[in-house]
């Protein structure tokens, strides 16, 4: 079941970091004299992945405080060993299962994806992950079950942003069983090859990279198939702004600003903006998920 | 019983030692959005620091004349100084919003017409325009008594501008909460304070 889906985005694999952050300060350079932007293809550029640094210091992770700063502060108090996840629900074989037994089981694989936060933010993040579908195949997912509920680890001695009702806490996310099933959606172990750092989810979050980036739940201690839609907690925090689904989707803003665009991380004080994808630039994959459905009602 | 102390001490400042005081932060923020000090995403960084210190800023200049009724501590000659560099952040956060974060006027005129919160915001930053251009000496006099009623337009400009940051708020957050409470409170000390005087 693993590989089923190839990177079509990029012709290279993810470089690795060290010649990777070379090249970027030669294009920093570059660009400060003017002499990037003549020419070239848009998609070499946007994929790009954001160096390391990026992506595990500009987080959102409101259990370890809502700056963006708190997660690459605070997070390094939790305490990700031993980690279980419970899978329950309409399952064949509920149970706790081991971080390692699940590693051990797990092929793990490379997937440099867009990631797009419902905030009008982006990054390219070379993530390492196996896919949701072994994992749920693994516990024998019912013929009755049509939708996926998962739950972050709620440990308010290790989570200062806990304290405030910021959220409804655990954080709670959930997903239909096609998209769960999709092989675009993964559990993602790594970031570059390292172990992904706890402000990013360790030691396994969700990633599923044509919806906002609050869909993709880090630190998952439990996943339950159901066959009913379950709660999601910014639903539950604010009805009209954040529906279940939660595409990305240029065409339907936020009530309070404008999804037609984003800013990619990274580009410092003079970064453009740059226009979104319908499905975070993953409609040929995903779109017949949503066929015949008002996109608009179903945010 | 500090009043007579502090008093003295503040006497012996000059004005413009608050105005290179004040400014400094602008600059300072603007060096390290340049230099990568303001993390991954400089300019909500920036936007947000620009935004914050014209609220604290706005939060002094309100203080301002509760501290004299009720403390005794004078600090009326820096008033005009607070209120001018709270405009200062506010049009410096407006220029950021603008020229980094927004770069498109179709945006702009649709983002200002479209969220209540940049709705309220922008209120408050043009409730300062008159506040801003008749804060000088000049204009105080023509204006006459005038001047004090036009200047109880920053009472609305504040709230609309606490209101504005609650407004903008993911989640449940406390920190904007208090800067509407506070705002809110010192607006309350000058009802009573009124309601008094009328009655002795």
């Amino acid at each position: 079941m693993a590989n089923r889906w190839k990177n079509d985005l990029s012709e290279r694999d993810v470089t690795p970091e060290s010649v990777y952050m070379n090249r970027r300060t030669l294009i920093a350079g570059a660009a400060g004299l003017g002499l990037v932007g003549a020419g070239g293809t848009a998609h070499a550029e946007t994929l790009e992945p954001n160096d390391w640094e990026d992506i595990t210091s500009y987080n959102n992770y409101y259990e370890f405080g809502t700056d963006k700063g708190d997660p690459a502060r605070h997070a390094h108090r939790l305490t990700i060993e031993p980690w279980s996840v419970r899978i329950d629900g309409l399952v064949d074989r509920p149970g706790d299962y081991a971080f390692e037994d699940i590693m051990a089981k797990m092929v793990v694989e490379e997937r440099l994806y867009r990631f797009r936060c419902v905030e009008a933010w982006s990054m390219v993040v070379p993530w390492n992950g196996f896919e949701l579908a072994d994992l749920l195949e693994m516990a024998g997912v019912q013929g009755r079950a049509k939708y996926v509920a998962f739950e972050t680890v709620l440990r308010p001695d290790e989570m200062p942003g806990v304290a405030y009702p910021v959220l409804d806490w655990p954080y709670v996310e959930g997903l239909r069983l096609d998209e769960a099933m999709h092989p675009l959606t993964i559990m993602a172990t790594g970031i570059y090859g390292r172990d992904i750092p706890n402000q990013n989810g360790a030691p396994l979050r969700l990633v599923c990279p044509w919806k906002y980036g609050f869909k993709s739940i880090k630190s998952v201690v439990r996943i339950t198939l159901t066959d009913e839609e379950p709660p999601t907690s910014w639903n539950k925090s604010a009805p009209r702004e954040y529906g279940f689904y939660s595409n990305v989707n240029p065409e339907v803003d936020h009530p309070r600003w404008s999804q037609a665009t984003e800013r990619r991380i990274g580009g410092g004080l003079f970064s453009p903006r740059t226009p979104t994808l319908m499905f975070n630039g993953y409609e040929a994959e995903v779109a017949r998920l949503y066929e015949g459905m008002d996109l608009t009602r179903h945010f | 019983m500090w009043a007579g102390p502090i008093n003295g001490a503040v006497r012996r400042v000059p004005v413009w030692v608050l105005w290179i005081g004040g400014l400094v932060p602008a600059l300072w923020f603007f060096y390290l959005g340049l230099t990568g000090g303001l993390g991954a995403e400089p300019i909500k960084a920036l936007e947000h620091e620009l935004g914050l210190v014209a609220l604290q800023l706005v939060v002094a200049g309100l203080a301002i004349t509760p501290l004299r009724r009720h403390l005794g501590i004078n600090l009326l000659r820096f008033r005009r100084a607070v209120g001018l560099l709270a405009f200062t952040y506010v049009g410096l956060h407006l220029a950021v919003w603008l020229f980094l974060d927004v770069q498109d006027a179709a945006r702009i005129g649709a983002d200002i017409l479209k969220r209540p919160f940049v709705t309220v915001g922008f209120a408050a930053f043009v409730l300062m325009i008159p506040l801003a251009v008749t804060s000088n000496d000049l204009a105080l006099r023509r204006l006459g008594p005038r001047w004090r009623r036009l200047h109880r337009l920053v009472y609305p400009a504040a709230v609309l501008g606490a209101v504005h940051f609650v407004w903008l708020a993911k989640g449940f957050q406390i920190e904007p909460l208090l800067y509407l409470a506070t705002i809110l409170v010192l607006l309350a000390l000058r009802v009573r304070l009124s309601w008094w005087v009328r009655r002795a």
